[in-house]
């Protein structure tokens, strides 16, 4: 790969931090091929230590709690949530558009970093990408299970019915489908590409047959020649300029089932670019949520600096600003159209009987994030653990606001109702948090969680610099 | 296979073999071949059955099916047949159509014919369906809890008899509801013939014996002025749907021709649905309207001494000058609420206004058999021990009679209580024998209108369960034969009207469902008039003291829903929201907002009500437009003995009622208690907030100077602003609208109910409806505006628009909800997988889902209820009004086959054929002289949420209230 000059791998210095203090080093001094492929590629092929096995453990019991939330949930109907007339979209909806904006970070750190030639996606960028597939997975079900006849969700995709009856392709729902659909297989297939090269380091490092033949299986055959290389390099750039413009359009198109509504509090154009600020927010709030631990337990510190974390805190205070300047310039139109519904729905949104929920959101989203002007903060992984806490949880009550208090007072008053979710609802937003938990642990414990090629690459780099 | 292997018969030279072998049209094989005997044909004629089975060898699906043995005339499956029949309401009668299929009867309608219902209906006739088919309903005969026969009585009866007998029916006491049926009375007088010392009672929880000989029958048409003292003439009244129509009449500033509209003024304790609709309502506690009346007379010049102040002298002035300024075009009108004093000063007043004879008419009065007795004398004639046998002919008076009365330790004392009702409730518990009575739709009999009209009531279907009629049973009494109510009711027509033609007046009678040609039964020995009705006791004194004041009144009234009780089992009407609070199966002590201020309640607080020495607890429910010191209970509820519907449904307010305090009295002492009850309103917000474009109302006078008022506020876009081709649908057959007049709606919610009957709109219970999952696909909200202490209120029936811009079309991701060509918004339930996408995004939130399965566990019998027209839905589908499009339908139908187009008016809607004051009117738009096209045209018509640009086919019209310029608030 092409390296700009003025690369910042060289930097052997002890005081690894720029002179504003932000950490330098993408690496951790002497690191070697070896290492590199032993700490990685180890992982899966070693037995896992207690805080994997604990980890997954309520992990999977919260994915039984999601199973049994669902299976009554078919048994019954979607009756069961709090979900009512004027309420018509509850938590599943909200679910979705969280899980969805989680599924930011992975291809945007992946193929947009990528394509700018950051260097500090290295060692998230596996990461990030499988939680992108998973936190999708968990967005896709969203959106089934809150249909009232879940059993013919096909009717949403256009498949050569025989009565020729296709989907209303102007429902901003059958563009949903669409974009998370597409979403998903380009996400799928740029984390498999990624991961071909590693896990033939995984096969040659196997010491049991059956994990050489599984991984060798799933390893297509690579044995790390040029011509692998010179192909796989272009499929890899030529996917990731293909996911770049998803990461914009998908959170767009999810903004259009709101915008494209009537409801005051949805119908706005600033959605789209606002949604995909705040996906991207979300994204790397739920990467770090994930790295952090990870990255302790495993003692990868040596691979994922500092450096990383505080490049992904400033992207979220970034996309957490863009956010705020959202949140700012609704309240604003609201006032300025002079539209009595949109003033009463700000009025409502802000002071109404959801109004504490909205105070919230403004305390976890915009206050909260505030913290990370400050180095020390970013620098202080706990601290850092907390903000993205934070800021995950803040995001969910943005789009409980956006979806909720949006519907449960618009045109006519004599509609009006409150929401208030059931103990299936909770049990399916925390189900839905076991699948997304038990799919990432499956992921650590059987795929070399950091791109081990990319990284020697890094030491590569590094060797070279040296050199010169 | 050849059929010459088969059948012996190739040799012969028969037409049919020759054309197996040569020649199919052989010259000649269409004649008669001679020679054919008769042996050789019927060898022919069996072998073609034979080969005809051979045929037919297809698998059958194993099914018993019975098919008529005789076929009915006029029966054709799948297509329903209307039959005139009439309910009873309060004692009188009401006209009705009652709608089957093959003998089903699926859907009551009102008869136009009638007068009592010139084609509207309640809401508690649209119920009666459900009652019909309740699975709750007593279904066998029994005693002390064990099943017995029919025959199992009569004996039992006649053993009574023979004791009773023998003392000329002393100890035989009768006790009946308020009837009117000329056959039943006839029947009474000849029991009270045969016992001359038994006695028969009236006993109605909801008499109208204040009104005795005063009671008049109201012209509305005529009348220019209406004075309303505490009357509910809109909707409980007997004769409410004729009022409510002639009323409107009045009202309808557009159709008169000119500008024209009456004016009305109320005076209530409680919102009514008629003060609801007055131009100027005083919140005047029950014991004012003593007072008001006798100033108004007073002022009037009639020779009364007015016994206490009241607040409203601006009002009571008005009244007096529109009423002098419209003498003989005038209506006052006071509630059976009221005491006789009250009537009798209207009496006075209206003759006094040469009102008597134009706009108001003497009722025909009802004779009633001899020997009736009070109530209050049958309960001390129990008590006493001197009763041997009771029979009590439906009603509930264990449940409902007076308090103080205490009825049940009376009747402990009574040898053998026979109870006769349709459902076993708590008189039957408390009875030795229990008859199952016949629903109206079972059996023959015949009522009596409010203004005297007399009706035969036919059965539609076989008696479900092993019930009898009252007609049986005071037959028995006489010792006949026992005959069929058929029986009973016919030859006492036939023996009254001795003329040749007599079946064919009784058939016209029957298809008309209202006899014109033919003497109703009468019997010879009359008792007093009416007026010695006195069922209670004569109405205490009214104590007038000064302390009274600082005192707080309390109301019963009969419930807005359930009524006396009597519908406490069904759901429907547990389910339609009243139509104030919109509580739904609850009622609730209705406080003023300046009581519960005092006393700091809120909603659903649970307080002890103390009165007369009896205290109940009761939640609160604080209405708007309350009297400030009075509290209404809704009579009706805490049922113990009633179906699994109605069982333990609110507190019962018969606990505190006495005979001296019948409807209100005062002294009542109100304390919270802490506790609360969690109440369910369908709609928790009655104020539009600002100018919504939701309603749009004015003042008459607004109207005159500028007729286009309402129009003026609103802001449509116009249709040429968009990007697309405004013409791409132009509608060019047919073009469905609807207008709901705002002006005439008096918010009955006869609407709601009729819809759900016609479109099998399932009942699903509080919790659903708490947590707002009511399905009813016409609702009518009511708007307060003015101050809390004394508001307006405007009710607005809310259906779908069907929008020619549906919000809803457009988000649908499975094209689930489309437009048809004749500007329908369809539902496609088939295809809908239940996103609720197009709920969300519909402005007037008029699309029920069906968040879980609501149909299921119908007993065979619920099932019958539902409509063969209309799909029932399943779970996770949307649904939402279709102009009924099922009676579209129908009705191009039949203009296809008769070769027309549809004409005004073939298609009327559930709602609109219900709407007492038709106020919703739906046609053809594109037919400029259909009636829903000239009121398109009209100044008040406008579109909800017009500046949404949907365009909806709904529109209304604004209200208008014509008010006193003397009256006007400086506001």
């Amino acid at each position: 790969m092409n390296t700009p000059d003025q690369s910042p791998l060289t930097s052997h210095e002890s005081p690894s931090y720029s002179p504003l203090g932000y950490p330098t080093n993408l690496l951790a001094p002497g690191q070697t091929y070896e290492t590199v492929n032993k700490t990685i590629a180890e992982i899966p092929l070693s037995h896992a230590p207690m805080s994997w096995r604990f980890g997954f453990f309520v992990a999977f019991l919260l994915l039984m709690m999601f199973l049994v939330a669902i299976t009554w949930l078919f048994a019954k109907g979607v009756g069961i949530w709090g979900v009512n007339i004027p309420v018509a979209w509850g938590f599943a909806i909200v679910n979705f558009v969280w899980w969805v904006g989680i599924a930011h970070a992975g291809t945007f750190i992946s193929a947009i970093l990528l394509l700018l030639f950051q260097h500090w996606r290295t060692a998230i960028n596996r990461f990030t990408e499988a939680m992108t597939l998973f936190a999708v997975a968990c967005a896709g079900l969203m959106p089934l299970l809150h249909l009232g006849r879940p059993w013919v969700f096909y009717w949403l995709f256009p498949y050569p019915d025989t009565m020729g009856v296709w989907p209303q392709f102007r429902s901003p729902l059958v563009w949903d489908v669409f974009a998370v659909g597409t979403y998903f297989t380009i996400s799928l297939l740029f984390w498999y590409l990624g991961l071909v090269p590693d896990l033939a380091t995984v096969r040659d490092r196997a010491r049991k047959l059956w994990q050489k033949k599984v991984y060798g299986f799933f390893a297509l055959g690579w044995r790390n020649s040029a011509s692998h290389w010179q192909r796989h390099q272009v499929a890899y750039l030529l996917l990731a300029g293909l996911a770049t413009p998803l990461v914009l359009s998908v959170h767009s198109v999810v903004s259009f089932d709101f915008s494209v509504a009537i409801v005051p509090g949805w119908h706005s154009t600033i959605f789209p670019p606002y949604f995909v600020a705040g996906a991207i927010y979300s994204g790397f709030a739920m990467s770090l949520n994930i790295v952090i631990p990870v990255r302790k337990i495993y003692h990868l510190e040596h691979l994922i600096t500092e450096r990383y974390l505080n490049n992904m805190a400033n992207i979220m205070l970034a996309t957490g600003m863009i956010v705020a300047y959202g949140y700012f310039i609704e309240a604003f139109m609201a006032w300025y159209s002079g539209d009595i519904f949109e003033r009463y729905m700000m009025m409502n949104r802000a002071f109404g009987p959801y109004g504490w929920v909205f105070w919230t959101l403004m305390l976890f989203n915009v206050l909260v994030p505030q913290a990370l002007w400050s180095a020390r903060i970013r620098r202080n992984t706990v601290a850092l653990f907390i903000v993205a806490l934070f800021i995950n949880a803040g995001m969910w009550i943005e789009r409980f606001v956006i979806v909720i208090t949006s519907l449960n007072r618009d045109f006519t008053p004599s509609a009006w109702h409150m929401f208030s979710p059931t103990r299936w609802d909770w049990m399916t937003l925390f189900g839905s948090v076991g699948l997304f938990l038990t799919l990432q642990f499956l992921f650590i414990r059987l795929v070399p969680m950091i791109s081990i090629s990319e990284t020697r690459e890094l030491v590569a780099e590094r060797e070279k610099a040296t050199i010169k | 296979m050849k059929p010459e292997k088969q059948i012996p018969i190739t040799d012969h030279r028969s037409p049919i073999t020759r054309a197996n072998s040569s020649d199919e049209f052989a010259p000649g094989a269409s004649e008669w071949p001679a020679g054919l005997s008769r042996r050789e044909f019927l060898r022919l004629s069996g072998a073609t059955l034979a080969l005809a089975g051979l045929g037919a060898c297809t698998k059958q699906p194993l099914e018993k099916i019975v098919p008529y043995v005789e076929q009915p005339e006029v029966v054709i499956p799948g297509k329903p047949l209307r039959f005139a029949t009439a309910t009873q309401f309060n004692g009188f009668g009401q006209g009705l159509l009652v709608t089957g299929y093959e003998g089903r009867p699926t859907k009551i309608e009102g008869n136009p014919t009638h007068p009592a219902s010139l084609g509207a209906t309640s809401v508690w006739a649209q119920a009666d369906i459900l009652d019909l088919y309740d699975p709750d309903r007593a279904q066998t005969v029994t005693t002390g809890g064990g099943i017995k026969t029919l025959d199992d009585f009569w004996n039992a009866l006649n053993l009574a008899l023979e004791s009773v007998k023998s003392a000329a029916g002393a100890t035989l006491r009768i006790l009946t509801e308020a009837i009117s049926s000329p056959t039943l009375l006839a029947q009474l007088a000849d029991v009270m013939q045969k016992f001359p010392a038994a006695r028969w009672c009236i006993w109605d929880p909801l008499n109208r014996d204040n009104l005795n000989a005063n009671e008049g029958l109201c012209d509305f048409s005529k009348a220019k002025v209406v004075v309303a003292l505490d009357s509910d003439f809109l909707y409980t009244h007997p004769y409410a749907l004729r009022y409510a129509r002639d009323f409107s009449n009045a009202r309808r500033t557009i159709d008169a021709g000119g500008a024209r509209m009456n004016r009305f003024y109320a005076a209530e304790p409680t919102p009514t649905i008629t003060g609801s609709n007055a131009d100027h309502r005083v919140a005047v506690s029950a014991q004012d309207i003593l007072s008001l009346t006798q100033i108004i007379a007073s002022n009037l010049g009639i020779g009364t001494r007015p016994t206490g102040e009241v607040d409203n002298k601006d009002w009571v002035e008005a009244v007096v000058r529109d009423l002098n300024a419209n003498r003989g075009a005038g209506v006052i009108i006071a509630g059976e609420t009221q005491p006789p004093e009250v009537h009798a000063l209207v009496s006075q007043i209206n003759m006094k206004l040469g009102n008597n004879g134009v706009t108001i008419s003497p009722v025909p009065p009802l004779a009633l058999p001899a020997n009736r007795i009070g109530f209050r004398k049958l309960v001390d004639e129990m008590r006493g021990g001197t009763v041997e046998l009771l029979i009590v002919l439906g009603g509930n008076p264990r449940y409902d009679a007076p308090a103080d009365f205490d009825f049940a330790a009376a009747s402990e004392k009574v040898k053998l209580r026979v109870h006769h009702s349709v459902y076993f409730n708590e008189t039957s518990r408390h009875s030795h024998w229990h008859i199952p009575a016949l629903h109206f739709l079972e059996s023959w009999s015949d009522t009596r209108a409010f203004d005297g009209s007399v009706s035969i009531v036919q059965p539609l279907i076989e008696p479900m369960y092993a019930g009898t009629s009252a007609h049986e049973i005071l037959e028995a009494l006489t010792g006949q034969s026992p005959r069929t109510s058929y029986e009973i009711v016919h030859t006492r027509w036939q023996t009254e009207n001795p003329v040749p033609d007599f079946e064919a007046k009784w058939r016209r009678a029957l298809s008309d469902g209202i006899v014109r040609e033919l003497a109703a039964p009468s019997f010879p020995n009359h008792g007093e008039s009416p007026a010695l009705a006195a069922s209670v006791s004569p109405p205490a004194e009214v104590q007038r003291t000064e302390v009274r004041r600082s005192r707080l009144e309390l109301l019963f009234r009969p419930d807005v829903s359930v009524r006396d009780g009597r519908y406490a089992n069904n759901g429907w009407l547990q389910e339609l929201p009243r139509q104030f609070s919109k509580l739904v199966w609850d009622n609730a002590a209705l406080i003023s907002p300046q009581l519960a201020k005092r006393e700091e309640l809120e909603n659903g607080a649970i307080v002890d009500l103390t009165f007369r020495d009896r205290t109940i607890q009761a939640p609160v429910w604080i209405q708007p437009g309350q009297a400030e010191n009075s509290v209404t209970m809704p009579l009706g509820y805490g049922r113990e003995v009633a179906g699994r519907v109605g069982r333990n449904v609110g507190f019962n307010a018969y606990a505190l009622r006495t005979a001296d305090a019948f409807w209100s009295g005062d002294g009542l002492t109100i304390r919270k208690n802490g506790a609360r009850h969690s109440f369910v309103s369908t709609q928790q917000h009655h104020d539009v907030h600002g100018p919504r474009g939701i309603l749009h109302d004015g003042t008459f006078e607004e109207f005159v100077s500028n007729p286009h008022f309402a129009q003026e506020k609103e802001n449509h876009p116009s249709i040429g602003e968009t990007l697309y081709n405004p013409k791409e649908y132009p509608y060019k057959g047919y073009k469905w609208g609807m207008v709901v007049d705002l002006n005439v709606c008096i918010g009955c919610h006869a609407c709601t109910i009729a819809c759900q009957a016609e479109n099998n709109i399932p009942v699903v219970g509080k919790q659903q409806v708490a947590v707002h999952r009511e399905m009813h696909w016409i609702r009518v909200d009511t708007y307060y505006s003015g101050a809390a202490d004394d508001p307006e209120f405007t009710h607005q029936p809310v259906p779908c628009m069907h929008c020619e811009n549906a919000p809803c079309e457009l988000v649908c991701p499975v094209g689930a909800t489309v437009h048809d060509d004749e500007g329908l918004n369809l539902q496609v339930y088939n295809r809908c997988v239940g996103t609720r996408y197009c709920s969300n995004n519909c402005p007037y939130k008029v699309r029920r889902f069906n968040f879980l399965e609501y149909n299921n566990g119908l007993s065979p019998t619920e099932k019958l209820v539902k409509n063969p027209d209309v799909t029932v839905r399943s779970r996770g589908v949307m649904e939402k009004c279709t102009y009924c499009i099922q009676r579209i339908n129908a009705a191009r139908i039949n203009a296809e086959l008769e070769k027309r187009t549809i004409g005004d008016g073939d298609i009327v809607p559930a709602c609109a054929q219900v709407c007492p004051v038709e106020a919703i009117v739906f046609g053809n738009m594109n037919d400029t002289r259909s009636r829903v096209a000239q009121l398109k045209r009209s100044p008040l018509n406008y579109w909800m949420l017009g500046e949404l640009n949907t365009r909806p086919r709904t529109s209304y019209f604004a209200k208008l209230r014509n008010r006193n310029a003397a009256l006007v608030r400086s506001d």
